[in-house]
């Protein structure tokens, strides 16, 4: 799959790391971990900025994170105001790995509260369109 | 302290919504402002360097365009941008191509006309305010942004809505004298009242942050002539110094951000930069113009520039430390919150606030006790690139 696919709406077609998108249909949420270093990456990446190497392979971003922080969004830039309201936030897994999604629609926004156990989840948008979220642990 | 690079010459358009003119004609604003203030002619200009942010611009390539409409041409000109910070970038590079002996006088210019596209345009492009890759499909734009900071900072230190309010009064009691603002009425507990109908500033926009937390798109330009000491001795009875410069950059993305509580890492890197370099501490400073896009960003900003100790930003709000009378006055012409924030010339605005501050000149909006040390903090995205700026006589 292309890149086009990532989330409600994608900015970007072309990237190396498209793969994330397959890797999305397969149930996955991966990040990407430098194999000359160690280095790891979520949102993926397919350079590595620690070492420099381009010499990167795939791994399963963790389920038990918390949830560091969150917006509710009233608002929204064209394209997604139909969403609205929806929750952002940032969920932190520890091990210097954070990821940035929507919260789960079914999770009701007075339910959202900061160090909240979480979990992640891919997720397939009608459309067809392919993301992931958080979800209560 | 060293005296190497002064302003000689301020100035500012008003910041307006819907400025009836062209970028061209706006830039022209500011630009003869400052050089009437600084008594120059244009040939005693060697360089000059104009700052936006180009997702606003129709015009590609401003530099050269405007150069040659204020009268700039054939001395050489380039763009810099470093979104709402541009202009402050602009002027650490003016001072360095100063010190390095290439230039004497140096004009920057920062200007943005947010107009100059549909505000179904400007809607779209909000949402690709930060992390196009990343970020922005999950439907992200700025106040989204600046609230994770809020959320996370409001739960660790207690700071409270009614915190965020009082700085948003504070800009508003400013923002009535400042007669280049684009909003000039006071503001009142009453408009962040939700039981209130006529309350204009309750709304949530991307909750904890409502209307009234945020500052306003505008049109503007900002002008600041920089010269080296010679020149500034020969031009200028009132030179204002520029002590110190920091400039930090962070991550784009959220994913990547360390503590969300404890605010914007740019503001801290940049403030050490700049006092280390002036040989001052937080406490020198008399007045100070801050970043306050939202208010969350004016508390947030305290702590960074060390005017209050992590997680305390709300007692200087709760006491008046930063009004004109206290301690420290921070933004005391209306800030961003009330002048409004055209991108691109935002820092050039905030310098003209501290330079008109200690030259005794800002007329209703004068700190008392003849400050002598001035503070500049500028912020571009949501804490993507942090500048510092500080200035004495």
């Amino acid at each position: 799959m292309g890149f086009d696919k990532f989330g409600r709406k994608s900015f970007t077609g072309v990237t190396k790391t498209a793969k994330f998108v397959d890797l999305l249909a397969e149930g996955k949420i991966e990040g990407t971990v430098c194999k000359q270093c160690g280095a790891k990456y979520f949102p993926p990446r397919s350079d590595c900025a620690a070492c420099l190497s381009k010499d990167m392979e795939w791994f399963e971003m963790p389920k038990k994170g918390t949830l560091e922080t969150f917006t509710i969004a009233y608002y929204a830039p064209f394209g997604f105001e139909k969403d609205c309201p929806y929750t952002m936030g940032v969920a932190d897994f520890s091990d210097n790995l954070k990821l940035f999604a929507r919260l789960a629609g079914d999770i009701k926004p007075e339910d959202v509260k900061v160090g909240m156990n979480v979990s992640i989840r891919p997720l397939k948008y009608d459309d067809g369109q392919m993301s992931f979220e958080i979800t209560k642990a | 302290m060293a005296k190497e690079v002064a302003i000689i010459g301020v100035g500012q358009s008003s910041f307006v919504r819907g400025y009836e003119g062209s970028i061209r004609e706006l830039a022209f604003e500011a630009f003869r402002e400052a050089m009437q203030d600084a008594g120059i002619a244009n040939k005693d200009v060697d360089a000059s360097i104009f700052c936006s942010a180009p997702e606003y611009d129709k015009q590609r390539s401003p530099a050269g365009v405007l150069a040659e409409y204020l009268g700039l041409i054939p001395q050489p000109t380039f763009y810099i941008e470093t979104v709402c910070s541009s202009s402050s970038s602009g002027v650490k590079v003016g001072y360095s191509m100063i010190k390095a002996g290439l230039h004497d006088v140096v004009v920057v210019l920062g200007f943005q006309k947010m107009s100059e596209i549909t505000s179904a345009e400007s809607q779209e492009r909000m949402g690709r305010g930060a992390d196009i890759q990343w970020e922005a499909p999950f439907g992200t734009m700025m106040p989204a942004y600046y609230a994770l900071y809020a959320q996370a900072y409001m739960a660790k230190n207690g700071l409270t809505h009614d915190d965020l309010m009082n700085v948003r009064v504070k800009s508003g009691t400013y923002g009535q004298t400042n007669d280049r603002a684009v909003f000039r009425k006071g503001v009142k507990p009453a408009d962040f009242d939700p039981k209130n109908p006529d309350a204009r500033m309750a709304a949530a926009v991307a909750w904890p942050l409502r209307v009234g937390d945020a500052c306003a798109n505008a049109d503007g330009s900002s002008c600041i002539i920089l010269a080296n000491a010679e020149k500034a001795k020969a031009f200028s009875k009132k030179p204002v110094w520029i002590l110190g410069i920091g400039a930090a950059s962070e991550a784009v993305n959220m994913a990547a951000r360390p503590d969300f509580a404890k605010g914007l890492s740019v503001g801290y890197g940049a403030a050490k930069q700049a006092y280390n370099m002036a040989g001052i501490t937080a406490k020198d400073v008399k007045v100070a113009e801050v970043h306050d896009c939202f208010t969350i960003a004016e508390i947030m900003a305290y702590e960074g520039l060390g005017f209050a100790p992590m997680g305390d930003g709300k007692q200087l709000i709760r006491e008046k430390t930063t009004y004109k009378e206290g301690r420290i006055p921070v933004n005391v012409d209306g800030g961003l919150l009330s002048k409004g924030h055209p991108i691109g010339a935002t820092g050039g605005s905030q310098m003209r606030t501290i330079v008109l501050q200690l030259r005794g000149e800002a007329g209703p909006m004068q700190v008392p006790g003849d400050p002598d040390i001035g503070l500049v903090h500028n912020v571009g995205g949501v804490g993507l690139y942090g500048n510092v700026t500080i200035f004495g006589r």
